[in-house]
C-alpha cells in the first residue's frame, strides 16, 4: 500500500457502476414496414431499394428491386404509383418520386446490360405458364430463379400482353418492353409464340408440366347495345389499341367518339388523336366519379381532348351520334334527363371494360368462375390442383402492377406446392406511420418533376410524353427518401446517448445497444428520425 | 457560419452522422473512435442534457488538441455525477478543487504548462475549465471575470441548466424569469423566479472583449463541434456557454432533452451565436420560428403558467425576452423578416 497522503483506495473507472439497473423501459431496434412497401402491388421494398440508390449504388438498387419485380423500366412508366399517395413526405412538402427513380434505374440497366440473377441449381420441374403479359412473365421469371423449367404459351405473335396491345407507345416506348421481355428470356425461359392454347388440361398433360399457371388477361371489349344505322362504325377499344401494333392502322376517320370514362378509354382517346382525329369522350358520370386517374385525364385535356361528362351514346347515325344529357340522383347514380345533343361522329369507340376468353379452361374439374373471371384461393391457387392463375383473368384491380405481383406470389406458391410445402410469407411489421418519425433532421428539398413532352408534340406524334430524370436528379429524388421505419445509420442514436450506451457497428451493420449502462431515458427514440427503435418495457 | 451550404444529402448535417458524407464532413461523435470522455456508468439523471453537452465539446476539444488537453471542473452535478470517489468516468486527465474556483485552477495549470513549455518539459497542453451555471455565473464569477480579464489561455465551458439541480433545484442567476425552483416558488402575485435585470454571461464575456465568446446547445452538435473545435484555434481567454436541459430541474420528459434545447433555439429564448473580441460574427439562423409557448409548456417548472386561467401576460413577457433575443442576436434570416 503506497498511495499518496489520505488516499485509502485505488482510483477506479465508473464502469464498474452498472447503470442499467435503473431502467424500467428498454430502447430496442425495429425494422418497420413503410407505407410506399405496404402500399405495392407488386410487393417490392421500395425503401430498401432506395437506400441503395441514395449511395449512387443503382446497380445493387437495381439488382434489390427486380428481387420482387423484374421490369423496373416498365413499371417506371406505367405504374399509377400508388406508393406515393401514402409517402410520409408528403406531409412534409411532396411525396418521393419512387416511380421516377424506378424508372431511371430501370433505364440504367438497360443502357449497361445489367443481367438477372441465374438460378443457382435446377430443381428438374417443369411448369407451363399461359400467356406472356405482366403477369405470365412475372411468374416465369420468379419460377425460372427458383430453378425451375419455363415454358411459356403466348396467344399473339409478339410478348407483352396489355403492355404491348393496351398500353399506347407513347406511355410505353416498344424497345423499353422489347429490352425488359428480352432480359426475361435470357434466364432460359422458353417463350413460344403464336400458339393458343385450347384446353389447358390436354396441354399439360401432352407437355408434362408439373402445374401451370394461367394469365391469359381480359381481351375481349365489352359492347353495349347501341341503336345505329347500317354504315355507322362502332368498333371496341382493346381492338383499336391492338391493331395499332399490326401493319393496318385502325381506320377512325376525324371525329371520334370514345364512349367510357376508364384509364382505356383516355388511352384510346390519346392515340386517336394523335392519328391526327379530334376525339371526344363521352361519359356518364362527373369527373370525379371517373375510374380513369386524374392525372391521365389531365394529360389528355391539355391535349385538346375534349370531354362530354354527364353523357351517354342514345343511337348512332351514319356521321352523327345523338346523346342525352344526364344528372346524377341521390345516390351518385346518373339518370336520363330526355334533353339531347347531336354530335358529328366517324366513328364510336366502346371502352366499357373486358371480358375474360375462358375457353381453355372448358372441362377442369374444380373451377369456380365468378362474373367472369376464375376464383383463385389466397395461394392463387384455382379450385384444380396444380393450375394457378392471376392477372386480369382473377377478381382483382385490373392493372400491370397488380398482375406483376400475381406473378411473383403465385410462382412463391407453385414452387412450394412443387416441393409438397406451403408458403408461408414473413410475418408483417407494424408500418412506420408519420408519427413515427422526426421530420426535424430531414433536410428541405421539394420533389423532382420530370418533364413532359412539349404539348404538340404529344398532339401528334407518339413519343413518350413523360421524359426520365437524369443521374443528378436521380439521385436528388432517392435521397429525399425518408427511409421510414428503417434505420439508416444517420448515427443519431449514437450521438444522443449521454451514457455511451450505443455501440456502433460500422459501415453496413448498424448498432446495438449497451444494456449494462443504457438508463432508458428514450432520448435515441425521441431523435431517431425514421422510427426504428421503439421502447419496450423491462420484464422485472 | 457553422454550416456550408452542400449538396442534398438526405438529411444533410442536421443528424449526428450520414453515411452519404465523406467521412472528413462527420462530427465528431459519429467516429467509431471518439474519446467517450465522459465514459459509461456516470450517475447523471435519466436523459441528461449535462452529461452529453460535457462529452459533446470535450470529444471535441480531445480532437482540436490531438488529445493533450487537461480539464479543471468546478462543484456541481457534472462533477459528482462523474466521479464519486474513487470512482471517475473522466478519459482526460480532471482535476476539482472547490465550487468557484475553477477558473482560478485552470489558470494555474495554464501558467504551469507555460512555465514547463519555458523550460522545455512537456508538449502544448490546453486547458479546459467547466462548470455549471451556479458555478459560473454566481459562485465562480468572480474567479472567470479575473481569467477573462487577464486573457489567461484558457477555454471555459459552461453547461447552462439553468439552477443548481444537484442540491435540490434552487435558483441561480441563470435561472429564467417566471421558473419555477424549489426557492421561488409559483406562489404570489409573481409566481416562480422574478423577472431581474437577467445575468446572460456570454454578453459579460463579451464585455471582457476576450478573443471568442459563444453560445450553443446539445441539439445541434455540428454547430457545438465547430464552436469549440473553433475556441480552440485561439489563445487567451474563451468562453462558450451550451444550454442543457436537466429532465430533473424543469420538470421534462427524459427523452425530450433534445427537443427542448431546439425548442428553446427555435422560439428564439436561448440565442445561438458567436463573438470575437466583443463582437458578434454570425448566429444560427431560426429554422421553423414557433411561440414560447411551444417551448414552456412541456416543462412542469412553468406549469402555472397554464393553469384554468392561463398567465397570458407572463407569457407575452417571455415572448418579449424571445422577440428581444431574436431583434438583438439576428436569429431570422433577412429574407425571413
Amino acid at each position: 500500500m503506497d498511495k499518496p497522503y489520505a488516499i485509502t483506495l485505488d482510483p477506479g473507472s465508473s464502469l464498474a457502476n452498472h447503470t442499467g439497473s435503473w431502467r424500467t423501459e428498454r430502447p430496442v431496434y425495429i425494422d418497420r414496414l413503410p407505407p410506399c412497401n405496404n402500399q405495392c402491388p407488386a410487393g417490392e421494398d421500395i425503401q430498401g431499394w432506395l437506400f441503395h440508390a441514395e449511395s449512387g449504388n443503382y446497380e445493387k438498387a437495381w439488382q434489390h428491386l427486380t428481387r420482387d419485380n423484374p421490369f423496373p423500366a416498365i413499371m417506371g412508366r406505367v405504374c399509377y404509383h400508388s406508393c406515393e399517395s401514402v409517402c410520409n413526405r408528403a406531409q412534409i412538402d411532396a411525396p418521393v418520386g419512387i416511380n421516377s427513380v424506378e424508372r431511371f434505374l430501370g433505364d440504367e440497366a438497360i443502357k449497361l446490360g445489367w443481367k438477372l440473377v441465374t438460378p443457382a441449381a435446377e430443381s428438374g420441374k417443369h411448369v407451363l405458364v399461359v400467356g406472356a403479359g405482366p403477369s405470365g412473365m412475372s411468374a416465369a421469371y420468379h419460377l425460372r430463379r427458383f430453378g425451375h423449367r419455363v415454358t411459356v404459351y403466348e396467344a399473339g405473335l409478339m410478348l407483352g400482353g396489355m403492355m404491348r396491345f393496351g398500353i399506347p407507345k407513347y406511355r410505353l416506348p416498344r424497345d423499353i418492353l422489347d429490352a425488359e421481355m428480352q432480359r426475361v428470356i435470357d434466364m432460359g425461359v422458353n417463350v413460344v409464340l403464336n400458339t393458343k392454347v385450347d384446353s389447358i388440361l390436354e396441354t399439360m398433360q401432352a407437355g408434362k408440366f408439373d402445374a401451370a399457371f394461367l394469365a391469359v388477361g381480359a381481351h375481349i371489349g365489352k359492347r353495349a347495345y347501341i341503336p345505329a344505322g347500317e354504315v355507322s362504325k362502332i368498333v371496341d377499344a382493346v381492338s383499336v389499341l391492338r391493331s395499332m401494333e399490326g401493319e393496318d392502322k385502325p381506320m377512325l376517320g376525324r371525329r371520334v367518339i370514345v364512349y367510357g370514362g376508364g384509364n382505356t378509354a383516355i388511352d384510346v382517346a390519346r392515340t386517336a388523336k394523335r392519328m391526327g382525329a379530334e376525339p371526344i369522350i363521352v361519359y356518364r358520370r362527373t369527373r370525379d366519379k371517373m375510374p380513369a386517374l386524374d392525372f391521365e385525364v389531365e394529360e389528355a385535356m391539355q391535349e385538346g381532348i375534349m370531354i362530354k361528362w354527364l353523357s351517354t351514346i342514345k343511337e348512332a347515325g351514319d356521321s352523327n351520334i345523338t346523346i342525352e344529357k344526364m344528372e346524377l340522383d341521390a345516390s351518385g347514380f346518373p339518370q336520363p334527363t330526355g334533353e339531347l345533343e347531336t354530335l358529328e361522329a366517324d366513328s364510336v369507340v366502346l371502352a366499357l371494360g373486358q371480358d375474360v376468353d375462358l375457353g381453355l379452361l372448358e372441362g377442369v374439374p374444380g373451377l369456380e368462375l365468378t362474373d367472369g373471371v376464375v376464383k383463385v384461393a389466397p395461394n392463387m391457387m384455382t379450385g384444380h390442383a396444380g393450375i394457378f392463375a392471376g392477372g386480369d383473368m382473377v377478381p382483382a384491380d385490373r392493372n400491370i402492377t397488380v398482375a406483376v405481383g400475381h406473378g411473383k406470389k403465385a410462382a412463391r406458391n407453385i414452387d412450394a406446392w412443387l416441393r409438397g410445402t406451403e408458403y408461408v410469407a414473413p410475418p408483417k411489421q407494424p408500418v412506420a406511420t408519420f408519427d413515427k418519425l422526426n421530420t426535424w433532421y430531414y433536410a428541405d428539398a421539394p420533389k423532382t418533376v420530370r418533364p413532359m413532352l412539349d404539348i404538340i408534340r404529344r398532339q401528334s406524334t407518339f413519343d413518350e410524353v413523360q421524359g426520365g430524370l437524369d443521374e443528378s436528379t436521380a439521385l436528388f429524388e432517392a435521397r429525399r427518401c425518408l427511409s421510414c421505419g428503417n434505420c439508416f445509420e444517420c448515427d443519431n442514436c449514437y450521438g444522443v446517448c449521454p451514457d455511451n450506451a450505443v455501440i456502433k457497428l460500422g459501415p453496413g451493420n448498424r448498432f446495438e445497444f449497451n444494456y449494462d449502462y443504457c438508463k432508458g431515458c428514450g432520448m435515441c427514440v425521441a431523435e431517431c428520425p425514421c422510427g426504428a427503435i421503439k421502447m419496450e418495457p423491462e420484464n422485472t | 457560419m457553422s454550416l456550408q451550404p452542400v449538396k442534398f444529402y438526405q438529411t444533410g448535417t442536421f443528424t449526428v452522422g450520414n453515411r452519404l458524407l465523406a467521412p472528413e464532413e462527420r462530427s465528431v461523435q459519429a467516429n467509431m473512435e471518439r474519446t467517450n470522455s465522459l465514459n459509461s456508468g456516470h450517475r447523471a439523471c435519466q436523459g441528461c442534457g449535462e452529461a452529453l453537452g460535457a462529452r459533446y465539446a470535450i470529444d471535441a476539444a480531445m480532437i482540436a488538441s490531438q488529445g493533450q488537453l487537461v480539464a479543471a471542473n468546478a462543484t456541481g452535478c457534472l462533477e459528482v455525477f462523474s466521479t464519486p470517489y474513487p470512482e471517475t468516468s473522466w478519459q482526460i486527465p480532471w482535476i476539482h478543487s472547490l465550487f468557484g474556483n475553477a477558473a482560478a485552477v485552470a489558470t494555474g495549470i495554464a501558467a504551469a504548462i507555460k512555465v514547463k513549455k519555458a523550460k522545455g518539459q512537456g508538449g502544448d497542453v490546453r486547458v479546459v475549465a467547466q462548470g455549471g451555471d451556479g458555478g459560473t455565473t454566481d459562485i465562480g464569477f468572480g474567479c472567470l471575470s479575473g481569467m477573462f480579464e487577464r486573457n489567461d489561455d484558457v477555454l471555459y465551458i459552461c453547461y447552462d441548466n439553468g439552477g443548481y439541480m444537484n442540491t435540490g433545484v434552487q435558483r441561480s442567476s441563470a435561472t429564467p424569469p417566471a421558473a419555477r425552483t424549489a426557492t421561488t416558488m409559483p406562489v404570489g402575485p409573481e409566481p416562480g423566479n422574478a423577472f431581474g435585470q437577467g445575468k446572460f454571461m456570454p454578453a459579460l464575456a463579451m464585455a471582457h472583449e476576450i478573443p471568442y465568446v459563444a453560445t450553443a446547445t446539445v441539439a445541434d452538435l455540428r454547430d457545438l463541434e465547430y464552436k469549440v473545435k473553433k475556441a480552440m484555434t485561439f489563445r487567451g481567454a474563451r468562453y462558450i456557454q451550451i444550454l442543457v436541459p436537466c429532465p430533473l430541474g424543469w420538470g421534462a420528459a427524459s427523452q425530450d432533452t433534445i427537443r427542448l434545447s431546439r425548442l428553446a433555439k427555435e422560439t428564439g429564448t436561448f440565442p445561438v451565436f458567436e463573438a470575437e473580441y466583443g463582437e458578434i460574427t454570425g448566429s444560427s439562423k431560426i429554422r421553423r420560428l414557433l411561440p414560447v409557448e411551444e417551448y414552456l409548456r412541456p416543462q412542469k417548472r412553468f406549469a402555472h403558467l397554464f393553469g384554468k386561467v392561463p398567465a397570458v401576460e407572463t407569457i407575452a413577457r417571455l415572448q418579449a425576452l424571445a422577440d428581444r433575443n431574436i431583434r438583438r442576436y439576428q436569429m431570422l434570416d433577412k429574407e425571413a423578416i
